[in-house]
C-alpha cells in the first residue's frame, strides 16, 4: 500500500482541484444584465480557421458599439455585445447562442455558414432575430420562408450575379462567346453561386468552366495552370476562402495571368489577402467585392478614432485593415438601428426580439456617410437588395470602380423561389 | 462504480460476476438516475440543459469510439464520417419517407455499421498507425461522396432541413424535451455497452486487442469480430449523427468533418480506453473544458486583463488552457480520467484507517 500511496495523495490533490474548478465554474457565468441596457448576442471566432476575419470582424463591432454608447446609446439605452468565441464549431456555437438567450439577447450575430443552418430552426422557435452577412443560405433572402434570419447583406447569389454584371461590363457590354472561368472552394458555400451562373449563361452566352479547389485550398497550381494555358478565360471568378485567395493570387501572378481579369468575391477581398500573397505590387490589378464600403474615408472611422484619440489611446491595429473591420461596422450597425427602430415603434419600451425583427424589416436608407448601401429591409426581403461595389488593387490600396450595384435582381429572385 | 468493499469477500462466482457487489451499489445508480431525470432538468435553466444536451450527444459516440478502439484495440479517424452517414441517412429517410426517430435511429445507424465495417476492412490486415490512415481515407472519401452527390446531400448548401423528433404526437422542442429524449438513448448506450463487453463478443474484442495472434490460437475468428468491431462501433457513430441531426434540426457536412473525429478520438484517450465510466468522463470532459474555462474567464479574467484586451484574450487563453489541462491530466495519469478516479477511490477504500 505504501508504494501506491504517494500517486493516490497526488490523485486526491487534482481531484479536488478538478472540483474546485468544476464548483467555480457552476456557480455560472455573471454576466447579469444591468438596467438600462440592451443585450445583443455575437458568435467570433478569433481562433478557428476563419480568424483572419474574426480578429477584425469583432473588435469593429465593440468599437462600434462604444462609439454609439460614448454618445449616450440608443433612445436612453445603452447597448452591450457579449461575444462568445466558438472557433468555428457547431457544438461551440449552439452553446454560444443559448447563452445570449439566456443572458437576454434581444437580437443575434451569427458567424459561419454551418452555423447558420443549425440555428435557423431554433431562431424562429426561440423568435430571436439574427444577421448572416455575406454568408449563409442564400434562399433566407425570402423573409416569409426565413422570418428570423437576416443576411441583410448581398448574398452568394446576389455576389454571382454582380460578378457576371461586372465581368460584362469590363468585356465591352457583350459576353456572346466569352470565356469564364468561376475558380471555387470545393464546399457548400464554394458551390452555390453556381446555378446562378448556370441560369445567367442561358441568357447572355458566355462559355463557362467551373474549377474546384479542395479544401484546405493552399495547392492550387495545377488548376491555375489548366485555367491560365488550357481554357484561357476572358476573366475568372474566384470564389475562395481562408488561406486559399492569396494562394490564388500568388499562382495567377508566377503563371503570368493578368490580375485585372480576376474578381474575387467578397470573401476572397480583404488586405490580409493580399498581404498573404505578397504585397501589393503582387495583386495590382487585382478586383475585389464588398458588401460594405472599403476605406478609411468614413465618418465613422474618424469618429472611432477621435474616440481612443480622447482615452489618450492609439487606435486599435484592427482599423488598419479597411475591408474586414468595416464589415464589422456595418454588421454593428445595422443591429443598432433595428433596436432603435424597435424603441421607436414601441414606445421606449425594452424591445422583444419579435419587435427588433420588425425593427430589422424596417431599415431603409442607413447609410452610414457610404459605407452602408441603400438598403431597404422589408418583410419579404431580408437581403435589403443585394448590393455590391466592385474595388481594385491599385498602388497599395483598393480603389473603388463602381458605385452600389445590384444586378440580374429577377434572375436571383426566381432561384430563391426555386430553393427547396 | 462509487464504492468498494474494503476486501475481497467474495466465496461463489454468482457473487464475483454480480452487477451490484453491494447493496450501495444498487442505491448509488438509483440516486444517480434520479439525479439527472427528475432534479437536473426541474432545477436547471434552458442553457445549463443545453450544455447537458451536448455531453450527452458526445457520451453515445464516445462510447462507441471506445468499443472500437479500447476495447478491441483498433484505431478510426473516420468516425466523424460515420456520423455523416448516419445524420444523412436519417435526414433522407424523413425528408422523403416522413419516417419518425424510432425508424430512422436504427437506420441510420445501420448503414453507419455497413459503411464502418466495409471500412474495417483493412483492419484485418493493418495495424496502428498504418490502419489509421486507412480510416483517415475513408473519412475523406466519405465527406467527399456526401458533398458531391446531391442524392445523399439534398443539393448544393449538402445540408437537409430535418423537423424535430415526434413522441406521441408531441414535437420535442424545447431543450428540457430534448434531454429526455437524448437521454433514453444515453441509458440505452449505456446498458448496451455494459452488456456488450460482459458477453461472448466483448470478450473476443479484448481478446483481440491484448494479443490477436493468441486470440486467433485460442479459437476466435478474428475477421468476423473485428468488422463485428467497426460495425458496432459505428452503429454508435451513426446514432449519434442522428440525434445530432434532430438536435439542430439540420444534417450539415460541415458538422462531421475531420476535426470530429479527432476531437472523438481525444475523448477516449483523455477519458480512458477500454472503459465506460472514461467514455463519459471524456465526453464531459472534453464538452465542458472550454466552457468551464470561459465562464473561469469571464468571472476572474478581469483580474489579470484590461477590458479591452479581455476580449480577444479569452478565446485564445481557453485553448492554451484547454490544451495544458489535457497534457496535465495526461501526465498525472496516463491511463485517463477513469484511472484517476480509480485512485481516488482506492486511497478512500480504507481510508481513514490505511496503512
Amino acid at each position: 500500500m505504501k508504494s501506491i500511496s504517494a500517486r493516490s495523495v497526488a490523485a486526491i490533490v487534482f481531484g479536488l482541484a478538478v472540483g474546485a474548478t468544476a464548483s467555480l465554474g457552476l456557480t455560472g457565468p455573471a454576466a447579469a444584465q444591468q438596467k438600462g441596457e440592451i443585450l445583443i448576442g455575437e458568435q467570433c471566432d478569433r481562433t478557428g480557421a476563419t480568424q483572419i476575419v474574426g480578429i477584425r470582424l469583432c473588435a469593429a463591432v465593440q468599437d462600434y458599439i462604444n462609439v454609439v454608447n460614448s454618445k449616450g446609446g440608443v433612445e436612453g439605452w445603452k447597448i452591450r455585445v457579449d461575444e462568445i468565441d466558438h472557433e468555428y464549431k457547431v457544438p461551440a456555437g449552439m452553446e454560444a447562442y443559448e447563452r445570449a438567450k439566456k443572458d437576454g439577447a434581444v437580437s443575434y450575430m451569427i458567424y459561419g455558414t454551418p452555423h447558420a443552418q443549425a440555428l435557423n430552426q431554433k431562431l424562429n422557435e426561440d423568435k430571436m432575430p439574427a444577421t448572416s452577412p455575406g454568408f449563409g443560405i442564400s434562399a433566407s433572402a425570402d423573409g416569409v420562408r426565413y422570418p428570423y434570419l437576416f443576411p441583410v447583406a448581398a448574398t452568394y447569389w446576389s455576389q454571382a450575379a454582380a460578378a457576371v454584371q461586372f465581368t460584362k461590363d469590363k468585356l465591352g457590354g457583350n459576353l456572346k462567346g466569352k470565356k469564364i472561368a468561376y475558380v471555387f472552394y470545393d464546399n457548400p458555400a464554394g458551390r452555390e453561386p453556381i446555378p446562378i451562373l448556370e441560369a445567367l449563361q442561358k441568357i447572355e452566352g458566355y462559355e463557362l468552366r467551373t474549377f474546384a479547389v479542395p479544401p484546405p485550398g493552399v495547392e492550387m497550381g495545377a488548376q491555375v495552370l489548366d485555367i491560365t494555358q488550357r481554357f484561357r478565360p476572358d476573366f475568372v471568378i474566384n470564389h475562395l476562402f481562408g488561406r486559399s485567395p492569396s494562394v490564388a493570387i500568388k499562382e495567377y501572378k508566377r503563371a503570368g495571368y493578368s490580375l485585372s481579369k480576376v474578381l474575387g468575391l467578397v470573401w476572397a477581398s480583404a488586405e490580409a489577402d493580399i498581404e498573404a500573397a505578397g504585397g501589393w505590387q503582387v495583386a495590382e490589378g487585382y478586383y475585389t467585392m464588398q458588401f460594405a464600403g472599403a476605406g478609411d474615408d468614413f465618418p465613422i472611422r474618424q469618429e472611432i478614432k477621435a474616440m481612443y484619440k480622447a482615452q489618450n489611446k492609439a487606435p486599435p491595429k484592427e482599423m488598419d485593415d479597411t475591408v474586414v473591420y468595416n464589415r464589422g461596422l456595418f454588421i454593428a450597425a445595422l443591429h443598432v438601428e433595428a433596436i432603435r427602430n424597435a424603441l421607436k415603434a414601441n414606445g421606449g419600451q425594452k424591445p422583444t426580439g419579435e419587435q427588433v425583427k420588425k425593427g430589422f424589416e424596417s431599415i431603409n436608407d442607413v447609410t452610414l456617410g457610404g459605407l452602408v448601401p441603400p438598403l431597404k429591409i422589408t418583410a419579404a426581403d431580408h437581403e435589403g437588395g443585394g448590393w455590391v461595389q466592385i474595388f481594385q488593387a491599385k498602388g497599395g490600396k483598393f480603389v473603388k470602380m463602381t458605385e452600389w450595384f445590384r444586378a440580374y435582381p429577377e434572375i436571383v429572385a426566381a432561384e430563391i423561389k426555386k430553393a427547396p | 462504480m462509487f464504492h468498494r468493499e474494503s476486501g475481497v469477500f467474495k466465496t461463489s462466482y454468482a457473487a464475483d460476476m454480480a452487477l451490484y457487489p453491494l447493496p450501495i451499489a444498487k442505491w448509488a445508480v438509483a440516486a444517480f438516475a434520479v439525479l439527472f431525470i427528475v432534479v437536473a432538468p426541474l432545477t436547471l435553466g434552458e442553457y445549463y440543459i443545453s450544455i447537458l444536451n451536448l455531453c450527452l450527444i458526445a457520451v453515445v459516440g464516445a462510447l462507441g469510439l471506445n468499443i472500437l478502439v479500447g476495447y478491441t484495440g483498433q484505431i478510426s479517424i473516420g468516425h466523424g464520417a460515420f456520423m455523416s452517414v448516419g445524420a444523412y441517412t436519417a435526414a433522407n429517410l424523413v425528408t422523403h419517407l416522413g419516417a419518425p426517430f424510432w425508424i430512422t435511429i436504427p437506420a441510420g445507424g445501420l448503414m453507419a455499421a455497413l459503411i464502418g465495417a466495409l471500412v474495417g476492412i483493412p483492419s484485418l490486415r493493418i495495424k496502428g498507425i498504418y490502419l489509421a490512415i486507412a480510416t483517415l481515407a475513408a473519412q475523406l472519401i466519405i465527406e467527399w461522396t456526401i458533398n458531391h452527390v446531391p442524392a445523399i446531400s439534398g443539393g448544393a448548401q449538402a445540408s437537409i432541413q430535418v423537423p424535430r423528433p415526434t413522441l406521441f404526437g408531441v414535437q420535442l422542442k424545447s431543450q428540457v424535451q430534448l434531454y429526455f429524449f437524448l437521454m433514453g438513448f444515453v441509458v440505452l448506450a449505456i446498458v448496451g455497452t455494459a452488456n456488450l463487453v460482459r458477453s461472448r463478443i466483448g470478450r473476443a474484442f479484448v481478446a483481440i486487442r491484448d494479443q490477436d495472434i493468441a486470440a486467433e490460437i485460442i479459437g476466435i475468428n478474428i475477421f468476423r469480430y473485428k468488422l463485428w468491431a467497426f460495425a458496432i462501433s459505428s452503429f454508435y457513430a451513426g446514432v449519434t449523427g442522428v440525434l445530432y441531426t434532430y438536435y439542430l434540426g439540420i444534417a450539415n457536412y460541415e458538422q462531421f468533418q475531420l476535426n470530429v473525429s479527432i476531437d472523438y478520438l481525444a475523448m477516449v484517450i483523455i477519458g480512458g480506453l477500454g472503459s465506460i465510466l472514461g467514455s463519459i468522463f471524456g465526453a464531459v470532459f472534453v464538452t465542458l473544458l472550454p466552457i468551464l474555462t470561459r465562464w473561469f474567464l469571464e468571472d476572474y479574467g478581469w483580474l489579470f486583463f484590461s477590458q479591452s484586451d479581455l476580449l480577444n484574450a479569452i478565446p485564445n487563453l481557453r485553448l492554451i488552457m484547454f490544451g495544458g489541462l489535457i497534457i496535465f491530466f495526461l501526465v498525472v495519469e496516463p491511463e485517463g480520467l477513469n484511472r484517476l478516479w480509480r485512485n481516488i477511490r482506492n486511497y478512500f477504500r480504507v481510508w481513514p484507517f490505511s496503512y
